[in-house]
């Protein structure tokens, strides 16, 4: 396949940055798009040019590192991480357009490359159980009703990508934070930190810069892992009861 | 946001009812309307229903508004740089929330000036509003608006009702679909029961 | 010839921090005798921790919890990203929740004997123990595990155990143990207890008076060279396996701390044994930049195939019954297509090697489900497997229901690493090695489910305990900020980063590296024999010569730079790949993970030979290109007696 690459090109989080046209030719269908990415950067190093830029590490969809908005959606076409989306996808001849996730508060730190650290800020805020080591009871003293523990490992899914910030229209990371209240709010082991939690964490995300939800629904569209959107409105439950108290 | 819009929301509800009063003749609508002004006595003095209501509903307007305006900013604030490539996705109601809400905006104070102070209305004669109702929607440009602000309307319950219920936390996973089905009905209902009164009078059922 | 393979041999190595007495029994007087530290005087101790994975970011948060002040490192650009995250299968523990005969004396057992009597017992013992403990914490911490509908926690049998001890959360365990640990280190990072580190990497150690005294790491984004001092430096950087380049690891995880650590005195232990995990996804071209593991247990349903005539290239559905050759039912009639690990993936290597390999380039088998799924029906085989298939199609694109799989074994996990003593301290002193990083307890192949067991164990249990009588024993004695060994590290640092930068070759960092790891491959991979080894050699420095005149390295060591990063940990690896494949060149015999063609039973099969090998090797560095010196830790076997497996 022979394409034309649009690539967001920036040189550090001050300088000016713009759309950078590339050619690539003999890429595979086989190929996934960040091995595309490699094959590019390979010519543009023996060419003495800088490579682009890009975050990732696993390359097999559980790490969260890759993320870029691909055609105008995060991670691409397909609902996958980007290290999981393969050429196939895309025809011979196609134009892509490769930008960084956009939003205030994930500065590009270069190329395609963001500052997601307002994330680990959010989980910091109350994102765990305090459960110091050496503390915990035996594991079978509290059991967990089954349905609680699916639907907390339906949210305790989240990879932490952004995509879900990137792919909305607000720049809002309800549904990130949603994930992560309502994996620890719905297990009895959270319950006593419920109320702390979820305020904490809300004023953490307000504080860091994103945006407020409007429901479109987009970031579980974008959302590689299927993090239902409905967690949004168990995160404002739980932000509404913990208000009272 | 959400809770200034469910109270408009069953106001809207109430109205669209009151509305439906237009097929059964002047002596209904008229008597109708009549009755907004004395209910509540004698707690309540002559008139004071309908403003406790039409104060209620300013605060509702006033608060969704300036939340509206608030949550914008902050959000146009979250994502400084648009993307190059722009690709449009969710639904058109979801998209319009925000026009549509100054479109709506804008036709509440234009109702009020024809149908409540009579300003600009045709027949403009008080207490007599099946008159002025027919008067209004019998002129190209009164039904015109009023048939436009409705589907806006629509477009705008469509997501409100299920965006206000996901805001109140009432939805879950189970619930979902339940919800966005209820969404729509509703918008359906509000639109055609309010759509009916213009439409009526243009095809001469009400006269 | 090569000098670098007249090694010496130096005085064996005795681990002297373990209690004698029953082996029941070591771990709690170890950690009776350990020294404590007053929770009042941990605040002004500093405790480094390199790596935020199962094991670092348990100990982090763990230390700190204590009121230590931990100064935690990590690549990625969030603790969260650690490749822990990756395992898919589970964690053992020997809770005995089924009555199904499970203790930890089995568990300690299959332990053992599952790393081919090459781990050291006592050891194996505590991590038996406290796997018990690992459950408790991580359920207290909001670990979503699989649960039955009465509410309790649900284990699974795997690799071939006889007892049902793995706890999981479906194909995501790793991910949900380490978000736990994580969130654990969150809590300490927000409440000061942690100062975080994000992507900055570790280039070296620092070591004063014989004392690991701290790391030169490197700033990712700005590039800035800078010096972090502490009373205890703990390495928790994962294992080697991307030494190979092509490997289940992630694209960044590399060997540079452990290696930089062994330089500058500690010793590495076992580099050979490396695990090879049978059910990958075949490369699909020269572009592939890593390999994707299928889990393990589709082997229960699954028969491995090829066609009985080499060079059949006929279409999986077009070659009839009786021109398939089930290898590893005709083989292993007993387990069949259950065989360990290492003997799955020889077995595929074989074939291949005949010319009876199938799919692009020949290097790949069936994995066959059609059986299963007319036996058991679609729905069936979907309720169990749906989302490996779906995996498999979307890096594929061919349906697993309708095609054979084609599977190939991959580099998947490395069992050795920096040689550590029971306290999990290096041979250096202040310097400790925890997870993958060590060589501790898998011997020469780990069980499945057990490298999350064993990454929790040391950063939640065993260094928080034996840190503090490290600590406690130290005198509280900084080191000035302008000691000279501290100027002339950060030298050595900043040199080679010029150096390689310098060069302005021709040749990129990942066509040195794709280089490297067929080499090693081809010669230190499934099967080593003793001619291929000395050719890997041979080869080594002529490659790392070439890498030296001919590296292309754009860009400056002032930004971010990528190709920097790759360049830098390249470094490393042709230096290690060297000592690998001289440790297996040494170890004539073959056990678990490392197989010597000329060490064969009569049928073909690995054999041991405890007569010699009973030892784990630890070698210690003896200058840049001089021959290593062999120490030998003796193993002794008082609870377990070796056996020969056999699977047949």
């Amino acid at each position: 396949m022979n394409l034309t690459l649009r690539i967001w090109r920036q040189a550090g989080p001050d300088a000016p940055g713009a759309l950078t046209r590339y050619q690539v030719s003999g890429i595979s269908p086989e190929m996934s798009f960040l091995e595309m990415l490699d094959t590019l950067n390979e010519e543009l190093i023996l060419a003495g040019d800088q490579p682009i830029a890009f975050d990732h590490d696993c390359r097999e969809g559980i790490c969260g590192a890759c993320g870029m908005v691909i055609n105008g959606q995060a991670h691409g076409p397909e609902r996958t991480t980007t290290c999981q989306l393969h050429m196939r996808h895309f025809r011979d001849g196609d134009t892509i357009d490769v930008e960084p996730w956009r939003a205030a508060a994930f500065p590009v730190v270069k190329d395609l490359v963001v500052d997601r650290s307002a994330f680990d800020r959010i989980i910091g805020s109350g994102g765990y159980i305090t459960a110091p080591t050496g503390s915990a009871p035996e594991a079978h003293a509290t059991p967990v009703p089954k349905e609680a523990a699916d639907l907390a490992f339906e949210h305790a899914e989240c990879i932490g990508c952004g995509a879900c910030v990137a792919a909305c229209p607000n720049g809002s990371a309800m549904l990130f934070t949603a994930a992560k209240v309502v994996h620890l709010n719905v297990l009895p082991q959270g319950a006593p930190e419920r109320s702390s939690r979820v305020r904490s964490m809300v004023a953490t995300m307000d504080d860091e810069g994103f945006g407020g939800c409007t429901n479109t629904g987009e970031c579980a569209t974008a959302c590689p892992k299927g993090i239902p959107l409905s967690g949004i409105s168990m995160l404002n439950r739980e932000f509404l009861r913990g208000a009272g108290r | 946001m959400a809770v200034s819009g469910v109270v408009m929301l069953l106001y809207l509800v109430f109205h669209m009812l009151g509305n439906l009063k237009v097929f059964f003749g002047p002596g209904d609508l008229n008597g109708y309307a009549a009755w907004l002004r004395t209910v509540g006595e004698p707690f309540l003095r002559y008139g004071w229903f309908l403003w406790i209501a039409r104060c209620a509903l300013t605060a509702a307007v006033v608060v969704h508004g300036v939340a509206a305006y608030q949550l914008s900013r902050r959000d146009l604030r979250a994502r400084p740089q648009k993307y190059a490539h722009q690709r449009q996705r969710a639904t058109y109601a979801t998209r319009t929330m925000r026009w549509g809400g100054v479109i709506l905006a804008l036709f509440i104070v234009w109702h009020i000036l024809d149908l409540t102070t009579l300003t600009v209305n045709p027949h403009a004669e008080p207490g007599h509003p099946y008159q002025n109702i027919v008067a209004s929607f019998s002129t190209w440009y009164g039904g015109g608006i009023y048939c436009v602000a409705m589907l806006a309307l629509g477009l705008h319950v469509r997501h409100g009702f299920w965006s206000a219920a996901q805001t109140l936390g009432a939805n879950n996973p189970r619930r979902d679909r339940t919800l966005k089905v209820c969404a729509n009905a509703l918008a359906l209902v509000l639109t055609v029961g309010f759509l009916s009164v213009p439409v009526g009078v243009m095809i001469g059922v009400v006269r | 010839m090569n000098s670098y393979l007249d090694y010496t041999v130096g005085a064996d190595l005795a681990d002297t921090s373990a209690p004698g007495g029953p082996i029941e029994q070591r771990w709690d007087q170890r950690r009776f005798e350990a020294r404590l530290v007053n929770p009042a005087n941990r605040r002004g101790r500093t405790v480094i921790v390199v790596g935020t994975g199962l094991a670092g970011g348990a100990a982090g948060a763990t230390l700190a919890e204590q009121g230590y002040h931990v100064v935690q490192f990590c690549f990625q650009d969030s603790p969260r990203r650690a490749h822990s995250i990756a395992a898919q299968g589970g964690i053992n523990a020997a809770k005995n929740y089924r009555n199904d005969g499970d203790s930890v004396r089995r568990l300690f057992y299959d332990t053992v004997k599952g790393g081919d009597f090459r781990s050291r017992e006592s050891n194996v013992h505590r991590l038996a123990q406290i796997s018990v403990e690992i459950i408790d914490q991580c359920v207290a911490q909001g670990v979503p595990f699989a649960r039955e509908y009465g509410g309790l926690l649900d284990t699974r049998s795997f690799g071939g155990v006889q007892v049902s001890r793995t706890f999981y959360a479906r194909g995501q365990t790793g991910q949900q143990l380490l978000l736990g640990a994580y969130q654990a280190l969150s809590r300490q990072i927000a409440a000061g207890g942690v100062e975080m580190h994000a992507r900055t990497e570790m280039l070296d150690l620092v070591v004063i008076d014989g004392r690991a005294r701290g790391i030169v790491a490197r700033d990712l984004v700005t590039g800035r060279i800078s010096t972090h001092l502490a009373d205890a430096v703990v390495l928790a950087t994962g294992g080697y396996g991307n030494v190979f380049y092509l490997s289940t690891n992630a694209k960044n995880s590399n060997t540079t701390a452990i290696w930089r650590a062994h330089r500058r005195g500690a010793h590495f232990a076992n580099p050979c044994f490396t695990q090879i995990h049978p059910t990958c996804i075949p490369r699909s071209g020269d572009h592939q930049s890593k390999l994707t593991l299928m889990s393990e247990s589709l082997r229960n349903d699954g028969r491995i195939w090829v066609p009985s005539a080499p060079g059949d290239t006929r279409a999986p559905a077009d070659i009839p019954e009786a021109e398939r050759d089930y290898y590893l039912e005709r083989t292993y009639p007993a387990f069949g297509n259950l065989v360990p690990r290492d003997i799955a993936s020889r077995a595929a290597k074989t074939v291949c090697d005949e010319g009876r390999g199938v799919g692009p380039g020949g290097q790949g088998v069936y994995l066959d489900f059609a059986d299963a799924i007319q036996r058991l029906g679609r729905a069936a085989v979907e309720a169990k497997y749906g989302n490996l298939f779906e995996m498999y199609q979307r890096i594929t694109a061919e349906d697993p229901y309708r095609v054979p799989m084609r599977i190939y074994p991959a580099i998947h996990y490395t069992m050795g690493g920096l040689w550590v003593d029971y306290d999990l301290q290096t041979t250096l002193p202040g310097l400790f090695a925890i997870g993958e990083a060590n060589f501790s307890d898998h011997g020469a192949n780990r069980l499945g489910a057990s490298a999350l067991m064993q990454g929790l164990a040391d950063g939640y249990f065993v260094l928080p305990a034996t840190l503090n009588d490290y600590l406690a024993r130290l005198p509280s004695a900084p080191v000035a900020a302008d000691h000279p060994e501290i100027a002339q590290v950060e030298r050595e640092v900043t040199e080679r980063l010029a150096a390689l930068l310098a060069v302005n070759g021709d040749r990129t960092p990942d066509s040195f590296h794709r280089e490297l790891g067929e080499l090693l491959w081809d010669h230190c991979g499934m099967a080593r024999s003793d001619a291929g080894l000395r050719k890997a050699l041979a080869r080594i420095p002529q490659l790392r010569e070439e890498f030296w005149r001919r590296i292309k390295v754009p860009g400056t060591g002032e930004e971010l730079n990528q190709s920097l990063e790759k360049a830098n940990r390249l470094v490393d690896h042709l230096e290690l790949a060297e000592l690998m494949c001289l440790d297996a060149l040494h170890r004539t015999e073959s056990c678990g993970g490392h197989f010597r063609t000329e060490s064969r039973t009569a049928d073909g099969e690995a054999a041991r030979r405890d007569e010699e090998f009973s030892y784990a090797a630890a070698w210690e560095f003896a200058g840049p290109g001089s021959p290593p010196v062999l120490h030998r830790e003796q193993l002794v076997f008082d609870h377990v007696q070796p056996t020969q497996r056999s699977y047949a």
